[in-house]
């Protein structure tokens, strides 16, 4: 019998990544990017308090969390992958290593300074 | 000029394994038709000029699956590729990628022989029905949902396709987890669970990164790397269904 992979673990948090950086990266970067400083929104749209405020609740947090971790996973593991595409096997473990550690640092690190908001 | 002037170059693989350390190439002059398919080019050389190559056919319609091979480095069958494709320029015949050949353009099958078989390429009835009870029946809807991926005709292009296979030959591989999903999205079906065994597996659709390039040499539109992204999300969902269920997800 095969051994089942665990790379739905992988899979899923790539796909969710993908969801978010294709519609939700965009629209942050266009708010504060782009809309912000050219003054089409207010300045008072992200004051402090407000995104003080957003980040103190737990949807605010999870939110937030999603947004900067998610497309982590996904950048992750599209990154693995295509070492592989592109034939570069040398320290496959060490690029297992580095790239999904990054993201799983993304992820803890962000999930610490938010509950400690 | 006329056709009948024109000639065509057609460089071919000639390889035989017993005696060439390596593949050589060996350029034929033949005679262009802008109606001659590739294959035909071949039958001329085979017949005219050099009675030792050797290649597969059998049906010349693109329905048997035999005539695939490497031409101008793209997967191919050689009965639906024409000559009129490439004229003036040179044409490169070479074995089909990723499988280790036999003699000159035949490829050795036998280990996509053996994992299409792994997959039971067939339906395994769902419930026992006798003569009496008279056919299964089935909705345009239930057609619908396998129809595309039944009409694979075992070429292996897509195998000389896939980078993954390329590295990694035990990956299951896009031609047999496309008819594998074929049996599997089958309402009068009952073998999923042993199929998804092999589904689940690194070498079943986690070997694929998705590079996408099987569905585009596909003959027959049968689209491979659909299948295996929908079960993907068939294997992403089993593998957390069975915390929740009791007794473990269709395939334990
Ligand atoms: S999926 Fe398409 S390319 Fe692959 S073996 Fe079947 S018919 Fe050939
Ligand atoms: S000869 Fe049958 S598919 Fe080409």
């Amino acid at each position: 019998m095969m051994k089942r992979s665990n790379e739905p673990v992988f899979w899923s948090l790539f796909g969710a990544g993908g969801v978010v950086a294709a519609f939700l990266l965009p629209m942050l970067i266009f708010i504060t990017g782009i809309a912000l400083p050219l003054g089409i929104l207010p300045p008072e749209a992200l004051a402090y308090d407000r995104i003080h405020s957003f980040a103190s609740g737990w949807p605010g947090k999870l939110f937030l969390l999603a947004v900067i971790s998610l497309p982590l996973w996904q950048s992750a593991h599209r990154i693995f992958l295509s070492l592989h595409d592109l034939g570069i096997h040398r320290g496959r473990e060490f690029c297992r290593w580095l790239c999904y550690g990054t993201a799983l640092l993304g992820t803890l690190i962000p999930l610490i300074l938010l509950i400690r908001i | 000029m006329t056709d009948i002037e024109k000639t065509i170059e057609i460089e071919v693989m000639r390889y035989h394994p017993e005696q060439d350390a390596s593949p050589v190439f060996k350029t034929y002059r033949i005679p262009y038709a802008s109606d001659q398919s590739v294959l035909q080019g071949l039958q001329y050389i085979k017949d005219y000029i050099d009675g030792t190559l050797s290649f597969r056919w059998s049906c010349r319609m693109a329905i048997c699956g035999s005539c695939g091979v490497m031409i101008n480095n793209q997967p191919k069958l050689s009965c639906k590729t024409f000559l009129r494709d490439y004229y003036p320029g040179k044409i490169r015949v070479e074995a089909l990628q990723h499988l280790p050949i036999e003699r000159d353009l035949v490829i050795d099958a036998t280990d996509f022989i053996n994992k299409l078989e792994s997959i039971k390429p067939y339906i395994v009835p769902r419930e026992a029905r006798s003569l009496e009870q008279g056919e299964y029946l089935q909705t345009p809807e239930q057609l619908a949902r396998y129809e595309q991926f039944s009409s694979c005709i075992n070429c292996m292009l897509c195998y000389a396709a896939c980078p993954q296979y390329g590295l990694k030959p035990e990956f299951t591989g896009p031609g047999v987890l496309a008819l594998l999903h074929r049996y599997n999205a089958d309402s009068r079906d009952g073998a999923r669970a042993d199929r998804m065994q092999i589904v689940n597996a690194e070498e079943g659709v986690w070997g694929c990164t998705l590079v996408g390039y099987c569905s585009e040499v596909c003959p027959k539109q049968v689209d491979p790397a659909a299948a295996v992204n929908r079960n993907k999300v068939n294997s992403t969902l089993d593998y957390f269904l069975r915390f929740l269920m009791p007794g473990g997800g269709e395939s334990g």
